[in-house]
């Protein structure tokens, strides 16, 4: 590993270069204080300055609907349509930390060609941050990079400090090197010191992962489980903001007039109803209770049992989107014995002073 | 666009395999058996698979789904299928004659641990569908019935109309090396000659079991597992002796769907088959 320094008016300069090649993604603000990945031009849209995307960045590699296929009834036809050169550019550190883990989940067992060569045509530049009342990525300890990016920026006060993270990395910087520059004086390693402590101190929210397997198999049966049910609405909200969610669908969609269809994979909820439906209408988790107990099994439990970390890479997404606040933080300071103040326990309030009148 | 992507070459999982329908045959009034090959010959008999795996079929412009093969892989180059007309992609299926071709992709799943049912008494306990899988496994005992000991059989049905390989498992009575037991909850035909009485009556059959060294294989509708599985425990049979293939909702077969997913077990990856012993640990799975 390796790290250079960049000035601050070199940085829209370097971006011009190396976006020749490939299709530069970077957040854009699309209203108020909400903002989105998108393939830019021109590069005054760009807004660093940003706290979160809507959609997290895996929707740039798998789209809401990616086409596998066009079919007839017997030959059927790859689409990569949707892979291309890409460079990802301002992603903090709690989506590239999910890219990892999306990395391992579609090379698990079988290697996903659609993720995999979106991926592997994609280049991360990650971009550093400073965090809201939602971040929960220190207690993940996915709030540093450590792997999963080819560039990484981190923001001082007339510089940059770039760290190399791959070979692919350092082409990018190659491409221009003048625009760099290799003497990092003790200032600047003082300054990125006192930012990093400042930075480190200036989480809010917290909640003990550790814990979180043991507490998921000792409350299975707690009542918690269908106090969220009550007020969950089952809108999918929670699934198509989280960056580690990867569950979809497949369906044909016949194409007019010829006998041949496009085989189109989309998003899926395990929040939504007909999930786990299966044949004889028969549903192993028709309520909701049951689906938000897979929910937070996945991102609490399920990995931790099997690669010592969460799944959750404590973006804050499902914080602020969820209408009722049912969330990691909320659930999990519940299960940990913590009280909350969430609509959904203001609610279940409600209810029962109703049944009581 | 901009420049040329990379365009590494990966072997598709989800690209369906072209195959032919060679013969259907309805078994009861909504279940059909179909045998089908791989159109290209030397892939049909390179096919490997054993005994509790699945397939994907598709059907152009239906969809695909999950089902498993009901032929042995001693037996290669036909696969066997029994399909209950469900939804979309079967009543597709059911429209499909001789010749036509599907997609096929797979095996997938774990299948039966063949290799720790060596040496031990084998008893198949089937219901319904349940007889797709184990058909499978039981022909390949009998195939090599020199590997295992006792292989007893116990089928049940609601009536003798219903009771899917019905036939096949009447002649397979003549065999001295299995014992087969078939039961009906009743007769509808006035003709069964077989038990009348729900599955876990059969049980009274197999009492002289040495159950350290049996392995149970049951598959069949939910309401029968309750009952079947406090039998097998009443036999003394180990927990993680006695295997059992789950169904789930399936949309990929390899992992990536989620649909699938209990815990952190995927049924496609993990499973179907399961020992009594994880379904305990495992508290959606039944
Ligand atoms: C490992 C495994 C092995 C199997 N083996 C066999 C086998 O050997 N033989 C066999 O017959 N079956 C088998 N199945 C079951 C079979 O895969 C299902 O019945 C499959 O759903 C049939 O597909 P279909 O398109 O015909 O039905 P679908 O159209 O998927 O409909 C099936 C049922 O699901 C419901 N449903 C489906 N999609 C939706 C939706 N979007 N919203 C609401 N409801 C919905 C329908 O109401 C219907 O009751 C197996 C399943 C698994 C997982
Ligand atoms: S569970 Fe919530 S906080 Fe954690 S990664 Fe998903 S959306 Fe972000
Ligand atoms: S938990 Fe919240 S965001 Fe998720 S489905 Fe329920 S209401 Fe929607
Ligand atoms: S069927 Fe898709 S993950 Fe198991």
């Amino acid at each position: 590993m390796r790290i250079v320094k960049l000035k601050k008016e070199n940085l829209f300069p370097f971006l011009e270069v190396i976006s020749k090649e490939a299709d530069l993604w970077a957040p854009v603000k699309k209203y108020e204080d909400k903002h989105v990945f998108k393939a830019v031009e021109d590069f005054s849209e760009i807004d660093l300055d940003y706290q979160r995307t809507i959609i997290p960045p895996r929707r740039i590699l798998l789209p809401p609907k990616t086409n596998m296929f066009e079919a007839t009834q017997n030959t059927y036809k790859e689409d990569f349509s949707n892979v291309s050169k890409k460079i990802i550019f301002g992603i903090h550190a709690c989506d590239v930390n999910a890219l990892v883990i999306m990395d391992r989940f579609y090379n698990f067992a079988y290697d996903d060609p659609y993720y995999t060569r979106a991926r592997e045509n994609t280049l991360i530049l990650g971009y550093s941050c400073w965090p809201d009342e939602h971040c929960l990525c220190k207690s993940t300890n996915t709030h540093i990079v450590t792997e999963g990016y080819d560039l990484f920026f981190s923001k001082l006060d007339t510089h940059y400090l770039v760290w190399i993270g791959s070979s692919q990395g350092d082409d990018l910087i190659r491409k221009q090197p003048s625009l760099f520059n290799e003497d990092i004086s003790d200032k600047d390693i003082q300054t990125y010191l006192n930012w990093q402590k400042e930075r480190e101190d200036a989480f809010q929210a917290e909640i003990d992962f550790i814990d979180m397997p043991d507490l998921i198999e000792l409350k299975y049966n707690d009542p918690l489980w269908e106090e969220l049910g009550k007020a969950c609405l089952a809108c999918g909200s929670c699934t198509n903001v989280c960056p580690t969610c990867n569950c979809y669908n497949v369906y044909d969609k016949p194409i007019l007039g010829k006998n041949a269809s496009k085989i189109v994979r989309c998003w899926d909820a395990c929040t939504l109803e007909n999930y786990s439906e299966v044949a004889g209408g028969e549903n192993f988790r028709e309520n909701r209770a049951d689906r938000l107990k897979l929910w937070y099994t996945h991102k609490l439990q399920a990995y931790i049992s099997k690669y010592g970390k969460p799944a959750c890479v404590g973006c804050g997404r499902c914080i602020v989107s969820c209408p009722v606040d049912i969330n990691v933080l909320t659930v999990g300071k519940t299960l940990s014995g913590e009280k909350v103040d969430a609509f959904w326990k203001r609610f279940n309030l409600q209810v029962k002073k109703e049944v009581r009148k | 666009m901009k420049g040329d992507a990379k365009t590494t070459v990966h072997a598709n999982p989800f690209m369906p395999e072209p195959a032919r329908i060679i013969r259907t045959q309805m078994l009861t009034k909504d279940v059909k058996f179909f045998q089908i090959r791989l159109a290209d010959m030397e892939k049909a008999l390179a096919f490997r698979y054993s005994p509790g795996q699945f397939i994907m079929l598709s059907v152009l412009g239906a969809g695909e789904a999950p089902f498993s093969i009901s032929s042995t892989p001693s037996r290669p180059g036909l696969l066997e299928f029994c399909i209950r007309k469900a939804g979309t992609v079967t009543n597709a299926l059911f429209r499909f004659k001789e010749n036509d071709l599907v997609g096929l992709r797979g095996p997938y799943g774990n299948g039966f641990p063949l290799e720790e049912m060596l040496d031990r008494d084998i008893l198949i306990v089937m219901g319904g569908l349940g007889a797709a899988p184990l058909r499978s496994v039981l022909l390949y005992c009998l195939d090599n019935r020199d590997k295992f000991r006792r292989v007893i059989l116990l089928h049940g049905a609601k009536n003798p109309e219903e009771m899917i390989f019905r036939e096949e498992f009447y002649s397979l009575k003549e065999r001295e090396d299995l014992e087969c037991f078939l039961t009906v909850d009743s007769d509808t035909t006035g003709e069964w000659k077989e038990n009348i009485g729900v599955v876990t009556a059969l049980f009274e059959k197999c009492r002289n079991i040495n159950p350290a060294d049996t392995a149970a294989l049951v598959c069949g509708p939910p309401v029968m597992y309750k009952f079947v599985l406090k039998e097998l425990v009443k036999l003394n049979i180990p927990k993680d002796q006695i295997l059992m293939t789950l169904e789930r909702r399936m949309k990929c077969g390899v992992g990536k769907c989620g649909h699938c997913a209990i815990d952190y077990i995927y049924t496609c990856l993990d499973g179907p088959v399961f020992t009594y012993w994880d379904v305990l640990h495992m508290r959606e799975l039944i």
